[in-house]
């Protein structure tokens, strides 16, 4: 067989087996609203036409994907040299602190600059907050994933310390606020489309991401790193140095999306930030198998389930938590699929014996690092 | 009636580690369990907030609030034991079901959850062991959940059972070296299944103290990250359930400083000394942890160090 018939079939199994597993999960999330008492076809309907059916739906639900593509990418970079980071949120969050700093500092520079500035800050808070992460990984040997976590939430806790403390405008009663980046400074529509250019960011991030990853030596080195570090050191690559640049890569692009948030959907920092973008990152990055480019439709989709989420809550009284629900099991269900690869016949791409057959029974020991 | 003044942090700060500690108590020696058996479950987070919830739910259904401890118990039983089915499969890697777990417990929970925001369920009672002291501050500090004894008492059992039973003996056997385990006819599989299932109840009674007794109502934001500190308290205890009492104190003590700084007057920087407990974690971590040597009394089985 050709090598590239057995590409196109590992891709196709790529492609089959997380398909398969979120309608598996679509099914057993229509077992759950059926057990309360609600018709899941109705449910289906719903969520289609609250996610993909009118232009307005494709607009909240793209700019909901825009900050999803980015905060994925904070996830997919560093899984690239093996880490599993998971603190997204934090980075999302410091970024928007520092876009709407430089936003409200800068008042009456030229637009275009404070815009650059503004995206600038929001990259370097986020990638130094993730870069942090990497290393006490590399060189105090902390676990990465509780590391990134903690410091999701010191970041919060920073963002709340100033946003109601020195930095709050004392206009803003209810909830608490920075002062307003001004109207000027705010990031216009993607053109053509009712969708800020965050969306526009996110899909450049994703295709420089691919092709840095897979299309250059500083990718393949780094792949080499995440999948033995210790052979890549033998062979003499910066292990150290490759794994923090996809630290702060990560970090970067999550840190956007909170300058994004900021910039151009609520003009100022505020705990409407905190929406959780970071968290639904970490599922579409392992939906999309830390893939940058799938990451882009998966985020749409993703997107549109949050987005259908408040048309659940006003047609059939379902809680605000429901897409969470969906959220949970789909998460479950594609790390429970990663035990279906290799296992099928059809998608091995030489008659020899299977993977699973050929290889000795290994001890089952989940090594993430 | 005595006014302690600034006396009264270190006074808060002792009865707040009392009462903040005992679901990081919970939910560590929980952890130890599942750690022991040579897995990791980062889910705790999400086992915990099921396990407010639930609890909260059956005390206000039922009156009893120890029946939803109980409950609480269960709930995280049974999502203990999702993890360690779904960790059997070949290729399934434990730390990343952790998070979907962390997800899915805490959406579930919600979901669940609405009901049970505004009314009030029964809470624990508690002992009053500062009944000798004229002070308020020192009778308050001093209100001691009956919980937070069983889980001292708890703690030392399993030091006990770890180190004398032959179910300990099994329990470690399986987390230093599976083959070993796997030669001596033990099936690998099952006791890490059943351990993480009995880490998840104990975590779902200590996400019960929240709701019940401390800060005793259930709402969205109840836990925020005590499951996840309580593993990097293990790490931190060694694997050894009576250190993870000390631990425990500790973080809760941490904890409680910034509403304890606040009772004084003390209110600038307040949510920055709310960050204590994770800035103490990562730091502990930090000082513990080497890329260099393991860690001693770790499993040999466990992927969390490397």
């Amino acid at each position: 067989m050709s090598a590239g018939a057995g590409r196109a079939r590992d891709a196709l199994e790529a492609f089959l087996i997380p398909v398969g597993a979120l309608a598996v999960a679509m099914a057993l999330f229509g077992v759950f609203v059926a057990v309360l008492g609600k018709n899941p076809l109705e449910v289906y309907a719903l969520m289609y036409k609250g996610a993909f059916a009118s232009s307005f739906s494709w607009q909240n639900t793209l700019s909901r994907a825009a900050p999803l593509i980015l905060t994925a990418l904070c996830v997919a970079l560093p899984a690239q040299a093996g880490l599993m980071i998971i603190g997204g949120e934090g980075a999302l969050v410091l970024g928007g602190l520092a876009a709407a700093v430089i936003g409200t500092l800068f008042a009456g520079a030229p637009p275009v600059a404070v815009k650059l500035a503004m995206a600038a800050g929001g990259m370097l808070a986020g990638g130094l907050w993730i870069a942090l992460a990497g290393a006490l990984r590399e060189y105090r040997g902390v676990n990465e994933t509780i590391s990134s976590l903690l410091l999701t939430y010191i970041a919060i806790a920073v963002f709340n310390h100033f946003v109601e403390g020195p930095l709050r405008d004392p206009g803003s009663l209810n909830k608490p606020s920075t002062h307003p980046i001004g109207d000027a400074y705010m990031l216009g529509n993607f053109p053509g489309l009712d969708v800020h250019w965050g969306l526009g960011f996110g899909v450049l991030f994703c295709i420089a991401a691919y092709v840095l990853v897979r299309h250059t030596t500083h990718g393949f080195a780094l792949r080499v790193v995440g999948g033995n570090v210790r052979a890549a050191r033998l062979v003499g690559l910066p292990a150290s140095g490759l794994l923090l640049a996809a630290c702060a890569l990560g970090g970067a692009a999550a840190g956007l999306a909170g300058m994004v948030e900021v910039a151009a959907v609520h003009g100022n920092a505020n705990a409407s930030l905190m929406a959780g973008y970071g968290y639904a990152g970490i599922l579409v990055a392992f939906i999309a198998r830390q893939n940058p480019l799938a990451i882009i439709p998966v985020a749409v989709l993703i997107g549109g389930i949050s987005a259908s989420g408040g048309m659940l809550q006003r047609r059939l009284d379902l809680p605000d938590a429901t897409v969470m629900v969906l959220q949970g099991t789909a998460f479950l269900l594609i790390l429970a699929s990663e035990t279906l690869y290799g296992r099928f016949r059809f998608f091995s791409s030489a008659p020899a014996p299977s993977r699973a057959e050929a290889a000795p029974p290994v001890p089952q020991q989940a090594a993430a690092t | 009636m005595i006014e302690l003044g600034w006396w009264g942090v270190p006074v808060a700060v002792l009865g707040g580690a009392i009462r903040v500690s005992t679901p990081f108590l919970f939910v560590s020696l929980g952890e130890c369990i599942t750690e022991k058996s040579g897995r990791i479950n980062l889910g705790l987070e999400g086992i915990l907030v099921m396990g407010a919830m639930t609890g909260y739910g059956v005390s206000y259904t039922s009156g009893s609030p120890w029946l939803g401890v109980l409950a609480a118990g269960c709930a995280g039983l049974l999502l203990g034991l999702l993890h360690g089915l779904l960790c059997n499969l070949p290729k399934v890697n434990d730390i990343a079901v952790g998070i979907g777990l962390m997800l899915f417990g805490t959406g579930l929970a919600f979901f669940l959850g609405k009901p049970y925001v505004q009314p009030k369920a029964p809470s624990l009672p508690s002992i009053p062991f500062g009944a000798w002291s004229d002070s308020t501050q020192i009778q308050a500090a001093l209100q001691v959940n009956p919980l937070f004894l069983i889980g001292i008492a708890l703690a030392l059992a399993l030091a006990w059972a770890f180190r004398n039973t032959r179910w300990g003996l099994v329990l470690r056997m399986v987390g230093d070296s599976s083959n070993a385990a796997r030669a001596m006819g033990y099936k690998v599989n099952l006791v890490r299944t059943a351990a993480t299932a009995a880490g998840g109840f104990l975590a779902g009674v200590g996400g019960s103290f929240l709701s019940l007794y401390y800060p005793g109502s259930w709402s969205e934001g109840l836990s925020s990250g005590q499951g996840l500190m309580a593993v990097a308290l293990v790490i931190f205890a060694r694997w050894n359930p009576v250190q993870c009492f000390y631990a425990a104190l500790l973080f809760g003590g941490a904890g409680s400083l910034g509403p304890a700084l606040q009772s004084v007057g003390v209110t600038s920087g307040y949510y920055l000394y709310n960050a204590a407990p994770y800035v103490l974690t990562l730091a502990i971590m930090i000082a513990t942890c080497s890329p260099r040597r393991t860690l001693a009394g770790i499993p040999g089985e466990l992927s969390i160090v490397r």
